[in-house]
C-alpha cells in the first residue's frame, strides 16, 4: 500500500469560537498524506501541524473511530459523512480523494443541533427525545424468560436493521427541513416490531414526535436525503411505520 | 491495611443467595434521601444508573461523550456469554463459572466468578425484555454462536453488533430513568477527582468540557464505572477518549490498584499502516472459525513481499507455514487469545512478518474452496466489507492482515466481594475493576460482566453500603474538603496550562505508547521492564516540561482533555511495568519471556504468585506498596493450560 502516492490538499475548515461567535471558514494546506489514513487523522496532522505554528486546533467529534458510536459527524464537500458510501467520517478514507483537492468542512447545520465550538455541534436532543419514549417500560428484574415469547425470526431482522441507528444525526443534517423523522422512527419502529414494545407503541409515538417538534426539528416531506446519508442505511420504510403508529394513536385521541 | 474480600460464608453456589438473604436494604420512602453518583454510562455505569434510579435513589450519571449511548461498550462485536443451556449442549452455572477461572489462568476470585455465571441468565431476560433484538431461529427462539476458551454454544448475539445493540437496551433503560428525574444525566463532563471526608468517598470534582467550570457534588456513594486503560499504549482498540484517569485518581485517593500488568491483546486487528496511525480495528475472533492463520515458509518470500514483489496468493501451499497448526495441532487456529498473539509476534520477530514485517495473513481461500463464497459472505461479509473499507483490500480474493493489537485490560480497580474499593463508599463496576477475568478474558465476558456489575450486583451491594448511611446529611459541596479538592483540581488545570511549551500531548502519547508496546507488551523480561519505568520517568518530565496546550482552560479545549489523560497514563504506565516486573511468571495475558517452557509456552507458578497483586499508591516520590490477595481455589483445580 506504501507505494501510493501521497496527497496534498486544502482544507476550508469552518471556524467558531463559541456557540455566540458568527464564524467563518478558513483555509489551510496539508502536505504529504497518506491514501490510507483516515479522515480524520488527517485532521489530527492538521491538529498536529497548527499547534506547532502555536495555533488552536480544530475542536470536532470523534471518539471509537470504527463506525458505532455515533460521536463523529462533519458535512464534508456538501456530504453528510463525506462523499464514500454506508460509512461514518471516521471509516472515510483519503484514498477517496486526489491530490490537490479543496475539501470543505463543515459542522452539522440544523436549528436542532447548534454549534458549540468550530465543527462540534450539540445534539443533547436527541437524549430529550428518547427520554419521553426511547423504551420498553421495564424495571431491573422481575422479567419473563427470554425465551418464554417467541419472536419471529423476520420480526427480529427488521428490528435489529431498525436498531442499528447510531444517533450521529446525519439524517437531520442532510434534511431540508432539519427533521429527526429517521432517527425517531427507527426507534419507534424497533421496538414496534417486538412484542416486548408493542404493548406502549401508540404511547411512544405520540410523545417521541410532540417532543420533536417541541425541540425545533422541522417536519418530513419525504425527500429521502436521510436515507441516503444515513451510514448505517437506516430505511424510509421505517418513517412510513412511525406515521402509521402516530395516525392509529391519534386517532383513538 | 489488609485486604478484606469480604465473601460470604457458605458453599460457592449459596453463598450469593446468602449474601442477598442477610444484607442491609433501605426503605423506599428513605431511598429517595441518599445520592449517587455513577461515572461512566457504559454497559456497567449506564446499567447501575438506570437500576439504581428504578429503585428510587437519587443518581448523577457522567459521561464525557456528548451522550451515554456513545460509550465504548458500543464497539463490542461478537456477543454475550450466558449459561442458558438453551441448546441442550450440557451447559451450565458451574461450566460457565469453570471455563471463565481457567480461561483466566487461575488468577480471579472463584466467588466472584461464580456470582458472574449466576447471574448470567437474568442478563439475557433483562435484554429481551428491554427490546434487544438478538438473533433469533426460525422457530422465534434465541440462537446461540460458539466461541474460544469453550466446548459448548453459549454466545447470545445481535448481528455482528452485540454491544451496540445491549449498550442502546442500557441506554433506553437510563432515558427513561432521566424523563422521570430519577438520574440526572451530565454529559460532555469530566471527572477530576474523588471527595474522601474522614476516610469515605463523599463524592467528585468534575469539569464540564463545555465550559472548563469545575464543580464539585456531593453523593453517599460514588461508582466508578469507567472502562479499562488500554488506551496508554496510544495504539489500541479503545475509543480515542477512553482512559483510566478517573482509576488512576480514585488510585491516588487511597483506593488500590489491581494486577495493573494484565492487559489482553487480541489476535486479530488490522495492522498498522503509518505513522499518523490514531487507533486499531478489531475484526471479531469469529472469524478464526473459518480463516486460517499462515506466514510464509521462506524467509526470501516475506522480504519479497515486503518489497512489493510478490502477491501473498501466488505462494503455494506449500510454502506457506500455518503456525498455529504447526505448534497447536489439538486447537489449531482457536488457540485462545494470548496463546494466538504471542505465536504472531513469534513468526514476525523472527523476520517471517508481511506488510511492514508486522502481520500476518488470515486466510478464507480454503473457506471459499470448501463452503462456497456465498457461504463466506453470508458468515462474515460485514466484516469483510469494514476491511475492505479500511484497507481497499478485496478479502476474497486475496488474504487478510492481520496483527495483535491492545484490546482489553483485565486489571483495575481492587475490589471486594461487593465491588467496593478500599476506600469506603467508593465501588467499582465493569472494565474499570479487575475482579473476574483473571489474567484472561475470554471472548463474549466483558458484556457479560458489565451489565451482571450494573443490572444484578450493584443495586444489591451499593444498598447494603448506605442501608449505614441514612444519617449522612448532604453536604455543602462549597466549603469545606469539597472546596479544597476544588481548589487542587483548578491548580492541576493551570499547571498544565502553563507549562507553555513547544509539543503536542500527542507526541508524549505516542511516545509513551511506543515504550508500553516494546516492553510491557506481549512479551516483556526483567532488563526491558527496568529499562520502561525509567524511559516512562523521563518521558513524563519532558511532558511537564515541554507539553503545549493552546486556548485556555475556560472554554471547550480537546487538547487539555487529552493532556489531563495522558498525564495520568504516564503514571499509570510505570505501575504497569513495576506489576509486570514484580510478577515472576507467565500467566494469561502476562508473559515473561524467562517463565516458558523449552517449547516456548507460558509456565505459571502457583506456589508463589497465585494471589491478586494490589497496589497501594504512597505519595509522588515515594514508592507504591504491593499487598497480596491469596487466591484460593476451592472448586477448580489449577492445571497448565494445554491446546497442543
Amino acid at each position: 500500500m506504501s507505494e501510493k502516492q501521497s496527497l496534498n490538499l486544502t482544507l476550508k475548515v469552518w471556524r467558531q469560537k463559541s456557540p455566540k461567535d458568527k464564524g467563518q471558514f478558513e483555509t489551510y494546506s496539508v502536505s504529504n498524506i497518506s491514501p490510507d489514513s483516515s479522515f480524520l487523522e488527517m485532521m489530527d496532522v492538521l491538529n498536529e501541524q497548527l499547534i506547532t505554528e502555536g495555533k488552536e486546533p480544530v475542536a470536532f467529534d470523534h471518539d471509537c473511530r470504527e463506525g458505532i458510536c455515533g460521536m463523529c459527524s462533519l458535512y464534508i464537500n456538501g456530504h453528510a459523512h463525506g462523499p464514500d458510501e454506508d460509512v461514518t467520517t471516521c471509516q472515510l478514507h483519503m484514498r477517496k480523494f486526489k491530490t490537490g483537492d479543496t475539501i470543505t468542512i463543515e459542522p452539522w447545520r440544523s436549528a436542532g443541533f447548534p454549534v458549540i465550538k468550530d465543527l462540534i455541534v450539540d445534539r443533547r436532543a436527541f437524549d430529550k427525545i428518547m427520554a419521553v419514549g426511547g423504551f420498553v417500560s421495564v424495571n431491573t428484574g422481575g422479567v419473563p424468560d427470554g425465551n418464554a415469547i417467541p419472536i419471529s425470526k423476520a420480526a427480529a431482522d427488521e428490528a435489529m436493521d431498525a436498531a442499528s441507528c447510531i444517533g450521529c444525526g446525519a439524517c437531520v443534517a442532510s434534511c431540508k427541513n432539519g427533521s429527526a423523522m429517521l432517527f425517531v422512527s427507527a426507534k419507534v419502529s424497533q421496538l414496534a416490531l417486538l412484542p416486548q414494545g408493542r404493548i406502549e407503541a401508540a404511547r411512544r409515538a405520540k410523545n417521541m414526535v410532540a417532543k420533536m417538534d417541541e425541540l425545533g426539528f422541522g417536519n418530513c416531506t419525504n425527500t429521502a436525503a436521510c436515507e441516503a446519508q444515513c451510514p448505517k442505511n437506516v430505511s424510509i420504510a421505517n418513517i412510513a411505520r412511525l406515521n402509521r403508529e402516530f395516525l392509529c394513536a391519534k386517532l383513538k385521541d | 491495611m489488609a485486604l478484606e474480600n469480604r465473601i460470604p460464608e457458605g458453599q460457592l453456589a449459596q453463598k450469593w443467595q446468602n449474601y442477598k438473604n442477610h444484607q442491609k436494604l433501605v426503605n423506599p420512602a428513605n431511598k429517595r434521601k441518599l445520592d449517587v453518583i455513577v461515572v461512566g454510562s457504559g454497559l456497567a455505569g449506564g446499567a447501575a444508573a438506570a437500576s439504581l434510579g428504578e429503585l428510587g435513589f437519587n443518581v448523577k450519571c457522567f459521561a464525557y461523550q456528548d451522550s451515554p449511548r456513545r460509550a465504548h461498550s458500543i464497539a463490542a462485536q461478537g456477543g454475550i456469554n450466558a449459561a442458558k443451556n438453551y441448546q441442550n449442549d450440557g451447559d451450565s452455572v458451574f461450566r460457565l463459572f469453570y471455563d471463565t477461572v481457567k480461561g483466566g489462568d487461575y488468577r480471579a476470585r472463584e466467588a466472584n466468578v461464580y456470582r458472574l455465571a449466576e447471574v448470567s441468565n437474568s442478563i439475557i431476560d433483562q435484554c429481551v425484555a428491554q427490546g434487544v433484538p438478538f438473533a433469533r431461529d426460525y422457530g422465534g427462539l434465541l440462537d446461540n454462536r460458539s466461541f474460544g476458551g469453550a466446548q459448548v454454544s453459549r454466545t447470545f448475539y445481535a448481528k455482528g453488533q452485540t454491544g451496540q445493540q445491549l449498550l442502546l437496551g442500557a441506554y433506553s433503560a437510563l432515558s427513561r430513568q432521566i424523563g422521570k428525574g430519577t438520574v440526572k444525566m451530565f454529559t460532555r463532563t469530566e471527572m477530576m477527582d474523588i471527595v474522601v471526608i474522614d476516610g469515605k468517598c463523599r463524592g467528585i470534582v468534575s469539569r464540564n468540557l463545555v465550559t472548563g467550570e469545575i464543580e464539585a457534588h456531593f453523593g453517599h456513594a460514588v461508582v466508578i464505572a469507567t472502562g479499562g486503560y488500554g488506551n496508554v499504549y496510544f495504539l489500541s482498540t479503545n475509543a480515542m477518549g477512553s482512559n483510566g484517569s478517573a482509576a488512576w485518581k480514585a488510585y491516588k485517593k487511597g483506593a488500590y490498584f489491581a494486577n495493573p500488568c494484565y492487559v489482553q491483546i487480541h489476535p486479530t486487528c488490522i495492522p498498522v499502516h503509518g505513522e499518523f496511525q490514531s487507533k486499531l480495528t478489531l475484526m471479531s475472533e469469529s472469524l478464526r472459525n473459518d480463516g486460517r492463520i499462515w506466514a510464509p515458509k521462506r524467509k526470501e518470500d516475506a522480504e519479497a513481499i515486503r518489497a512489493g514483489k510478490l502477491k501473498p496468493e501466488n505462494i503455494a501451499d506449500e510454502d506457506r507455514d500455518f503456525y498455529l497448526e504447526r505448534r497447536y495441532p489439538a486447537f489449531g487456529n482457536l488457540v485462545p487469545r494470548d496463546v494466538a498473539s504471542r505465536a504472531a509476534k513469534e513468526r514476525c520477530d523472527a523476520g517471517y512478518g508481511v506488510e511492514s514485517g508486522e502481520a500476518v495473513y488470515l486466510d478464507f481461500k480454503y473457506a471459499i474452496e470448501r463452503l462456497g463464497r456465498d457461504v463466506v459472505e453470508a458468515r462474515y461479509g460485514n466484516l469483510f466489507q469494514m476491511y475492505e473499507k479500511i484497507t481497499d483490500q478485496n478479502p476474497y480474493e486475496t488474504p487478510m492482515m492481520i496483527y495483535p493489537a491492545i484490546h482489553y485490560t483485565m486489571g483495575g480497580i481492587w475490589v471486594d466481594y461487593e465491588l467496593q474499593t478500599t476506600i469506603p463508599g467508593l465501588f467499582a463496576a465493569g472494565e474499570a475493576n479487575f475482579s473476574d477475568h483473571g489474567a484472561n478474558r475470554l471472548g463474549a465476558s466483558a458484556l457479560m460482566q458489565g451489565l451482571a456489575d450494573g443490572y444484578f450486583v450493584l443495586p444489591y451491594t451499593l444498598q447494603n453500603y448506605l442501608a449505614g448511611e441514612l444519617h449522612t446529611p448532604r453536604m455543602n459541596v462549597a466549603e469545606g474538603e469539597f472546596a479544597k479538592v476544588v481548589g487542587d483540581v483548578n491548580a492541576h488545570v493551570a499547571k498544565l496550562m502553563n507549562v507553555k511549551g513547544k509539543k503536542s500531548v500527542d507526541y508524549f502519547h505516542k511516545k509513551l505508547g511506543k515504550v508500553m508496546w516494546e516492553k510491557v507488551g506481549m512479551a516483556r523480561n526483567e532488563a526491558g521492564l527496568k529499562e520502561a519505568i525509567e524511559e516512562i520517568v523521563a518521558i513524563r518530565k519532558e511532558f511537564w516540561a515541554d507539553v503545549r496546550i493552546p486556548g485556555s482552560a475556560n472554554e471547550m479545549n480537546t487538547e487539555l482533555e487529552k493532556a489531563n489523560r495522558v498525564a495520568d497514563f504516564l503514571e499509570l504506565g510505570e505501575l504497569m511495568a513495576r506489576d509486570a516486573l514484580i510478577r515472576e511468571e507467565s500467566c494469561g495475558g502476562h508473559f515473561r519471556e524467562e517463565h516458558q517452557t523449552e517449547e516456548g509456552e507460558a509456565k505459571r507458578d502457583d506456589a508463589n504468585f497465585a494471589y491478586v497483586g494490589a497496589w497501594e499508591y504512597k505519595g509522588e516520590n515515594a514508592e507504591p506498596e504491593l499487598h497480596k490477595e491469596p487466591l484460593v481455589f476451592e472448586e477448580c483445580k489449577l492445571v497448565q493450560r494445554n491446546y497442543k
